[in-house]
């Protein structure tokens, strides 16, 4: 599986929804994509990647596209 | 009319202020609630469809001060259960937020306020109100349930004094809003901080997002109460190495959270000079009956504490005799003037007097230690807490069976994780859907099993103890 692949899956999983929603997506968009969901998008990307999210990190993924960019940083350096 | 507040008591301070900057002091609260009340214009009641804004605790604040009977809803509940909820009760009027005032088309605004609106409904009747009623509030919060919970002034105002002095609160303090106002816990720290003078800091924003922790550090927060769920959710986001110098106590009830997540949180506020409360209630019970104090809280982790000032816990056998020896399991009984009046489950039900006498039978099973510190065991009753809300399983089974037009159905669980139980795996999703849409809660909280048969006894009766082998 392919990075993009990776994170792809680990939204569709933990927030249960299909590929075609992704683009765009923002927190509190969708009803599944609440505190809750933050929580299991989280624990989902995490282990997809084998990483420790900071804090700082975890409260600025607001949308689907701004993931990968805090991912692609240095302290990540996970590659799309 | 007992007063709940005196206001201009402390017209000086900031009474509100939100994250968008907007304040308002004690003395501008106290002026913009006469104006409400007057536009009102009689005792009545009124459903208010709440948020964490300034308009939305104006309105509460506004109707309790001047004897009109508030209903406290979640903003989102779903439309059909408010429809019956509205067609049970024929409230006067409606407190909802401007943008949602198109929902109720045929319905007239009669005043706007602080981005809310009071919409006149046209209903033609009114209910009859007892004298002592104040305050309803929902028992779940999330099912639609008609089923409110009855709250006299005297309630209100003796539960926030005792909240007061054992929490020690004064005009210093200022609270973030981290739960739904509607919610009786929420709503507590509310009552209580109003009565010490203190400003609230009040927002919609969540533990997840970056401009809660913005507005908490600009704004100096001291305090924040959180559920079970909260907890795990600050331990997921690295709260121990969160550098937030103004906070002073964390507060912690809606269920019982896993006692290593006690000791964590108490050691880290007995490192930190911070204080960690645990406390019990219901909304039976106004809001709170127990706490834990702060300097035990490592000690007496896994504990609920002790009944607050003012009220007395006691543990019933099962044939009604009160338990003297310690770790003796019993259902918990709490005696306090913040017990509530009662339920209502229509609006006939509104003129009824008290009919608790001062006592609750909490349907919380519970035992003592050797040093009367109390310890929440188990419940007598089939609901779950779901992120601190509670959850009637019965209810949830009737609100499938009805949908799904007598569909083979049972819900069970533990909280924080509903198992829904089907015979036919085809609908397992589409259930699933719709127990989450209308709870308003996470579908992560609910789980489906497919069963050959949903055990029951010969009159038909559904054995729950059965379906615990498939989550225990």
């Amino acid at each position: 599986m392919t990075n993009q692949e990776k994170y792809n899956k680990a939204f569709m999983t933990a927030l249960e929804i299909t590929e075609g929603q992704l683009s765009g997506l923002k927190y509190q968009e969708i009803e599944a994509w609440d505190s809750v969901g933050h929580m299991g998008l989280v624990a989902a990307l995490e282990d997809a990647f084998d990483i420790m999210m900071d804090t700082d990190d975890i409260i600025d993924l607001s949308s689907y596209e701004k993931g990968m960019e805090i991912l692609s940083r240095e302290e990540y350096g996970i590659v799309f | 009319m007992e007063k709940i507040w005196d206001l201009e008591e402390h017209k000086q301070n900031t009474a509100l202020l939100d994250d968008q900057g907007n304040a308002l002091s004690y003395g501008e609260l106290a002026r913009e609630c006469h104006i409400l009340s007057d536009a009102a214009g009689k005792r009545c009641l009124v459903f208010c469809l709440c948020e964490n804004s300034i308009g939305s605790i104006l309105g509460y604040v506004a109707f309790l001060d001047s004897g009109i009977v508030p209903v406290l809803l979640n903003r989102h509940l779903d439309r059909e259960l408010l429809g019956g909820l509205l067609q049970a009760y024929c409230p006067a009027y409606l407190w909802v937020p401007q943008g949602q005032e198109a929902d109720f088309p045929g319905m007239e605004a009669v005043y706007r306020a602080w981005g809310y609106s009071l919409v006149r409904t046209d209903y033609g009747r009114e209910y009859p109100m007892h004298p002592d009623l104040a305050l309803l509030l929902t028992t779940s919060g999330s099912t639609g349930s008609p089923k409110f919970v009855r709250q006299s002034s005297t309630n209100i105002r003796v539960n926030a004094e005792s909240i007061v002095q054992y929490l020690g609160l004064d005009e210093t303090e200022r609270p973030v809003t981290t739960l739904p106002m509607n919610y009786t816990y929420g709503l507590s720290i509310i009552n209580s901080h109003l009565l010490a003078g203190a400003g609230i800091l009040v927002t919609e924003k969540g533990l997840m997002q970056r401009e809660f922790w913005s507005f908490f550090r600009e704004q100096g927060a001291t305090s924040f109460g959180g559920v079970p769920y909260t907890y795990e959710m600050l331990d997921r986001l690295r709260f121990f190495r969160m550098d937030l110098p103004s906070l002073r106590t964390m507060t912690q009830a809606g269920g019982k959270l896993q006692p290593e997540l006690h000791e964590k949180f108490a050691r880290y506020a007995q490192g930190n000079g911070k204080r960690f409360v645990v406390m019990y209630g219901q909304c039976e019970a106004t809001a709170r009956m127990g706490y834990l104090p702060p300097g035990r809280a490592v000690e007496k982790k896994g504990s609920m504490g002790i009944a607050i000032p003012g009220g007395r816990f006691r543990l019933k056998d099962t044939d009604g005799n009160e338990i003297t020896e310690p770790y003796t399991e019993g259902e918990l009984v709490y005696e306090g003037a913040n017990v509530t009046l009662g339920y209502a489950e229509r609006g006939e039900d509104l003129a009824e007097g008290d009919e608790r006498h001062g006592v609750l039978e909490t349907g919380d099973m519970a035992k003592f230690d050797g040093d009367g510190y109390y310890y929440i065991t188990g419940r007598k009753k089939r609901f779950l807490k779901i992120y601190g809300n509670r959850v009637n399983l019965d209810e949830i089974d009737r609100m499938v069976r009805g949908h799904f037009g007598g569909l083979d159905f049972a819900s069970a669980g533990t909280d924080d994780q509903m198992y829904l139980f089907v015979t036919d795996g085809s609908v397992a999703g589409e259930v699933r859907t719709f127990v989450s849409q209308k709870t308003g809660l996470n579908p992560a909280a609910f789980r489906t099993v497919v069963l050959g048969a949903i055990p029951r006894n010969d009159s038909g009766k559904t054995l729950y103890r059965e379906l615990e082998r498939y989550y225990g």
